[in-house]
């Protein structure tokens, strides 16, 4: 152990600790722009870039910046004597000197770590002034870079590259003239982007934010002439009461259809219910694989992967064209909700799909470019007409002046708000596959099953296996979250070294709980751990927790697309994938 | 930012990923690997950068990252003949500034850019070892030593007879 004082308080730590943790553990914040740290997920970004948290160590000339700066003994170290203070403030103004001062209408206002420590530091002044950078602005489907606001933190490079390893995201050029960008400064459409959105779920200023789509929703919500229905991904009732001072972990269903029904919308309906479909479908192509290849049948493709996730969709037809028959045909939940919604439902209501405005509330910022894709229109009209954010709810929800906190719980319309247990876990890593073998397995071995928790297909590790027995056939069963662990995964099926019958894959850290849509986590894991345990409470009170048990699921097959995987349900709830791997083009 | 659209060779990509190979593909080689390849293209196209990109296995935007960084690396292609200016402490204080400009003022191009007609291109080296020839100025491999402003037309006119 080593031992050093810090603010004149005795510390002891252990040998490679940093100046910056062994603070925090005597109760020392010292502040940062670019670190961030998530225990939990072994995510760390330390490029000592920002100098926000220079401390001084005696005996050394030059201030140390107290991220990289490891303990050792006998240090003594101050964080906020006048010399840190006036450094410190320096480095922050000069970090403004470089930055636009429209806080009042940018978006991240109230929610930006640069914002936010220019308040704790006390800055009423910046004396310096001179020549700023200017980018252009960046508008893509989902995500918007504004480059004059970045810091060059290195946060969201890092994301991109070493946690999801996409590799859109690079720090070009030099000094005044250097900006994050996409390979020869192209714009993010044209890269590989895949909108996962985990470079602004991390970004500390308003450089990288969503595209906001909730006036196109309030103006939907004034037309008299449409018919205005909402779904609501899993993910969001835990992270949403986030936004209104709630404590992480918080289960806020009941308060969000309350609120979804005071905005307006006629009806208030879940993607849950279109995520028991989509077991309803991808389970039956699993068994359906299965049972051919059991038989000998040498031309089916296993193992079967997760199509839920339209960041991981976007992956795997930028960088995996090779493979794009292995993925289940399955759409997504918001997909095959918002085909269900104007087929199905606008037959009952006798209205005209034109007349049908569909919104979807998603962790999700690749469900923006997802609802956008042609294979999801019919004539030009999107299956989904606009997908907002769990932040941007959280925004039309202040605008109509409801206090969130203070309603009262209310109840899913039906038919399509009506879910189980199994839906909802779609919103954690493993989920999905949790929830296809609680039904798979009923349905292939025609027994009631014992316990519907898979324990061992749970958990935060980021590449996970297990097998479950069939009753006698074991199911061998490959989960990754985060791209990067999805591509290892994937390099081994090509390989022939992963001998998995399925898999399951989300691109975000944690699931959907940990979408680049979701509240800010500003570097808090432990966000992430309460919403898992929040979903994970919300399975267990629900009566029915198998998706083939859903009495409306039943319903839909019976009046509308017969069974599962039929031509109708081609038609309407499955899709194929593209090839998207071309070459390089600059204009 | 702008790049001439080329379609590479099957020829020159092997010679490419050769090039590779001979730093075992390794990612931390590539500021080497770019020398060589520039070496070979006169310049780096976003073609060859995407080929070293999944030679090297790292990303394409990484490998534009280090590109733009260096301003020994470019993706514009040279002149027919690359005109370097040498900017070290000697020649610049015995007037390689102005003879910069004069280069400057009658090819209507600025540093790192190339003429029109494809014919020069403008650079700046720092110190090729003759300071007792400075103001030098080289043109491909050609020297020229104690160059002063009004023999830059002399220089060109030199290149500019059909030969």
């Amino acid at each position: 152990m080593i031992n050093l004082t810090i603010d004149n308080k005795k510390v002891q730590v252990a040998k490679g600790t940093s100046l910056l943790d062994a603070a925090k553990t005597v109760g020392i914040n010292i502040p940062t722009l670019c670190y961030l740290h998530l225990h939990d997920l072994e995510i760390t970004n330390k490029p000592a870039g920002c100098r926000i948290c220079v401390v001084e160590v005696k005996g050394r000339r030059n201030l140390a910046p107290a991220c990289v700066t490891e303990c050792t003994e006998g240090m003594e170290v101050n964080t906020h004597n006048i010399r840190v203070l006036n450094a410190r403030k320096t480095v922050m103004e000069l970090i403004l000197s470089d930055h636009p001062t429209d806080c009042l209408v940018c978006p991240k206002s109230g929610n930006c770590e640069l914002q936010t420590l220019a308040q704790e530091l006390g800055i009423r002044q910046i004396h310096y002034q001179g020549e700023q950078s200017h980018y252009r602005e960046d508008t893509s489907p989902a995500i918007i870079r504004d480059v004059d606001k970045c810091i060059m933190c290195r946060r969201c490079e890092m994301m991109c590259n070493e946690v999801q390893t996409v590799g859109v995201l690079s720090a070009v050029n030099r000094g005044f003239m250097s900006v994050v960008a996409p390979a020869f400064e192209m714009n993010l459409d044209h890269s590989v982007c895949t909108y996962c959105g985990q470079c602004v779920a991390v970004c500390p200023t308003g450089a990288l934010t969503e595209v906001d789509h909730t006036n196109n929703v309030i103006r939907a919500l004034a037309d008299p002439n449409k018919t205005v229905i909402v779904q609501t991904a899993p993910a969001v009732r835990a992270a949403l009461g986030e936004e209104f001072g709630l404590k992480p972990g918080t289960l806020v269903t009941g308060k969000m259809v309350s609120a979804l029904r005071r905005l307006g919308f006629d009806y208030v309906f879940d993607t849950d219910f279109a995520a028991d479909l989509t077991i309803m479908e991808e389970g039956t192509e699993l068994l359906d694989r299965l049972s051919r290849h059991l038989k000998g049948d040498k031309d089916v493709k296993l193992p079967i992967l997760t199509s839920c996730c339209p960041g991981w969709v976007n992956f795997f037809e930028h960088q995996f064209p090779d493979m794009l028959d292995i993925p289940s045909t399955a759409r997504s939940p918001q997909q095959m909700f918002g085909s269900i919604a104007k087929t199905y439902f606008a037959d009952k209501l006798g209205i005209k799909r034109e007349n049908m405005v569909v919104v979807s509330i998603m962790p999700c910022l690749a469900k923006k470019y997802e609802c956008s894709r042609d294979e999801f229109k019919v004539d030009g009209n999107p299956d989904v007409d606009f997908a907002v954010s769990t932040r941007e709810l959280a925004n039309l929800i202040k605008q109509a002046n409801i206090d969130f906190n203070s309603l009262v719980d209310e109840d899913f319309d039906r038919p399509l708000g009506e879910s189980t247990g199994a839906a909802v876990i779609f919103g954690v890593t493993g989920g999905v596959i949790e929830a296809a073998t609680r039904t798979a397995y009923e349905v292939y071995t025609g027994k009631k099953l014992e316990k519907v928790n898979f324990d061992q297909l749970r958990g935060m590790e980021w590449v996970r296996s297990a097998t479950v027995d069939f009753d006698g056939l074991p199911i061998k069963i490959g989960i990754a979250h985060g791209l990067g662990n999805a591509r290892k995964l994937l390099e081994a099926v090509r390989e022939g070294k992963a001998d998995f019958h399925a898999i399951e894959i989300m691109a975000c850290p944690g699931g959907c709980i940990g979408g680049g849509g979701q509240p800010l986590h500003h570097g808090d894991s432990s966000i992430l751990k309460a919403r898992t345990a929040a979903i994970y409470r919300e399975d267990e009170s629900k009566v029915i927790r198998k998706s083939h048990e859903n009495p409306f699921i039943i319903q839909l097959y019976e009046e509308f697309l017969g069974k599962p995987c039929s031509h109708k349900s081609h038609q309407l709830l499955h899709t194929h994938y593209f090839d998207k791997s071309k070459p390089v083009e600059i204009e | 930012m702008a790049s001439v659209n080329i379609k590479l060779s099957d020829q020159k990509i092997a010679q490419l990923q050769a090039i590779c190979k001979e730093f075992n593909n390794d990612k931390g080689e590539l500021i080497n690997v770019l020398h060589k390849a520039q070496h070979l293209f006169g310049y780096l196209p976003a073609e060859v950068q995407e080929v070293i990109a999944k030679e090297l296995k790292t990303s394409l935007a990484h490998v534009y990252g280090v590109v733009s960084f260096y301003s020994f690396f470019t993706m514009t292609p040279k002149g027919e003949h690359p005109i370097s200016i040498c900017m070290g402490t000697a020649c610049y204080v015995r007037g390689a500034e102005k003879v910069l400009d004069e280069f400057k003022r009658i090819l209507k191009v600025k540093v790192g850019e190339t003429t029109e007609d494809g014919k020069f291109s403008l650079s700046c080296l720092r110190c090729v070892g003759a300071c007792g020839l400075a103001p030098v100025v080289m043109v491909g491999e050609k020297v020229y030593g104690r160059v002063a402003p009004d023999g830059v037309k002399d220089i060109l006119e030199e290149y500019s007879k059909p030969q």
